[in-house]
Formats: structure tokens, sequence, C-alpha cells
């Protein structure tokens, strides 16, 4: 397994060079929505500041985060995050990951409080879910103790 | 190049369309190493998903580098039909992008 990933990532990683030496590449030019900022922070509070525009979020009991306690490997870790709240939208975030904000989702009018998706941990921490509903933010949290890491090294 | 594939899986329960979505990507952090040459691997990952529903976007993720390689997003959306196509897409740091669609089953 440690073998395939690493031969992988050679082969693509070589690719890579090649093309950015040849000039081809122009990342985020495209995509001028992304939170870049939020995304680079470091904290928690930095991401969240950078996101949501605040860093005060209300422990709301009405927000579930469903991750298992203990995740074996770290690089998929299954979380899902609902709430009956109306939802704008919703934010994952790993305390103890290198930057914090893993995803955040904007939610339409009719879609329901709930998303699921699979995440990296780096080590042992709290996940954060913060939603935001009727202008206010909500968050929750829950700890997953992670065995071995998911970001490599 | 990695397959670009999105499969999409969506399911109407009662008034309430639930959508399953895999898309085939490395997701590389840009934080592991080449082990041999101690080179840093770049980053190569889906920066923003997409999910419309007749047109109307639902759902639009904006992802880091910690989502899982080959990425699982699962949501739940009202006022979806049997038959309402759906629409993911998606667009990565490398300004690649991808998109499928499928209809409510």
């Amino acid at each position: 397994m440690k073998r395939r990933t690493f031969l992988k990532g050679t082969v693509a990683g070589g690719m890579i060079g090649v093309a950015a030496s040849a000039g081809l590449l122009t990342p985020r030019m495209v995509l001028a929505a992304w939170p870049k900022s939020a995304f680079d922070a470091k904290s928690v509070d930095d991401a969240m500041d950078a996101l949501l525009g605040s860093t005060s979020a209300a422990n709301s009991s009405d927000i579930k985060i469903k991750a298992p306690d203990i995740a074996e490997n770290g690089a998929v870790v299954p979380i899902t995050v609902s709430t009956s709240m109306p939802a704008e939208s919703i934010s994952v975030l790993i305390e103890k990951n290198p930057s914090p904000l893993a995803c955040s989702f904007a939610l339409g009018d009719h879609t329901i409080g709930f998303v699921s998706t699979r995440v990296k941990m780096g080590k042992t921490s709290d996940l954060i879910a913060v939603v935001k509903s009727g202008g206010k933010l909500f968050s929750a949290k829950k700890t997953v103790k992670v065995t071995i890491g998911g970001c490599g090294g | 190049m990695a397959k670009k594939k999105i499969r999409i899986r969506a399911k109407l329960k009662g008034d309430v369309a639930e959508v399953k979505t895999l898309m085939s990507h490395p997701m590389e952090t840009g934080l592991r190493k080449n082990k041999k040459t101690g080179e840093k691997i770049p980053a190569h990952f889906i920066q923003e998903v997409i999910c419309e529903h007749k047109g109307n976007k639902v759902l639009v993720a904006s992802w880091g580098v910690a989502v899982s390689k080959n990425p699982y997003l699962s949501f739940k959306f009202k006022g979806g039909a049997k038959g309402d196509k759906i629409k993911v897409s998606w667009t990565d740091n490398k300004g690649e992008s991808a998109s499928a669609e499928a209809s409510i089953g």
C-alpha cells in the first residue's frame, strides 16, 4: 500500500514539475471565489475570521457531527454534519491540522442541513463544525483519535 | 494523469432527494515529500464543487487540501422529482475541471 502511493506520487510529482517549469500553470487565477486566505490560515480563529468574518460561534446541540471516535487511518475519516437549522453554510475545521479549514459548503434554499464527506487528519484533534444560520454562527465539536496520521511525512 | 471521473447516485426518499457523489482526484496536499529526492510534491486538489439541480445551485463546496483522496460528497435537498437532472462539476487548483450529470432515481 505504502509503496503504491509512493510510486504514484513520484510519477504525478514529476509531471507537475515539467508542466510548471514550462509555464503552463497559472493556478488560483481562475477561482476568485475560493477563499484562499481562509484555507491558508494556520489557526481555527484565523480561518473562521477569514471565512465567516467572526470567531465567535455559539455552541449548539442542534448540530450533529457523525465521525468515528477512533480513526485507524487519518487519511480517510468519514464525517457527516447535520443540523435541523435552516443553514446557509456548513464549514468543517480540524483544529490540529496544518491548515485547520478542511471544507466549507454553501447551501441553497432547498438544501437540507446535511453534508457528508471524508477528510484527512494529521493527528488526534477536535473536529469543529460551524453552521451559519440566520446570519449567526453556531458550532459543535467532536474529538477524533487518530492512530495513523493522514498527512504523510 | 488521473482519469477525471465523477460518479453520482441520486435517490428520492419521500420529498427529499439524497445525492451521493464520488470523484477521482489525487487531492495532493503539497506537504508530502518525495522520499527519494526530498522534494515536495506540489499541491493538487479540488477547490470548488458545484452541485446543480435543474440549473439551480443546490450546494457549492469549497475544499482545502484536507479533503481525502478520491473525495466523497453526499447531501440532501427538497424539491427534487424523479427524473430530474443533477449536475456535479469541480475545478481544482490547477484549473482543471470535470463535470457529470445523473438523474434522480
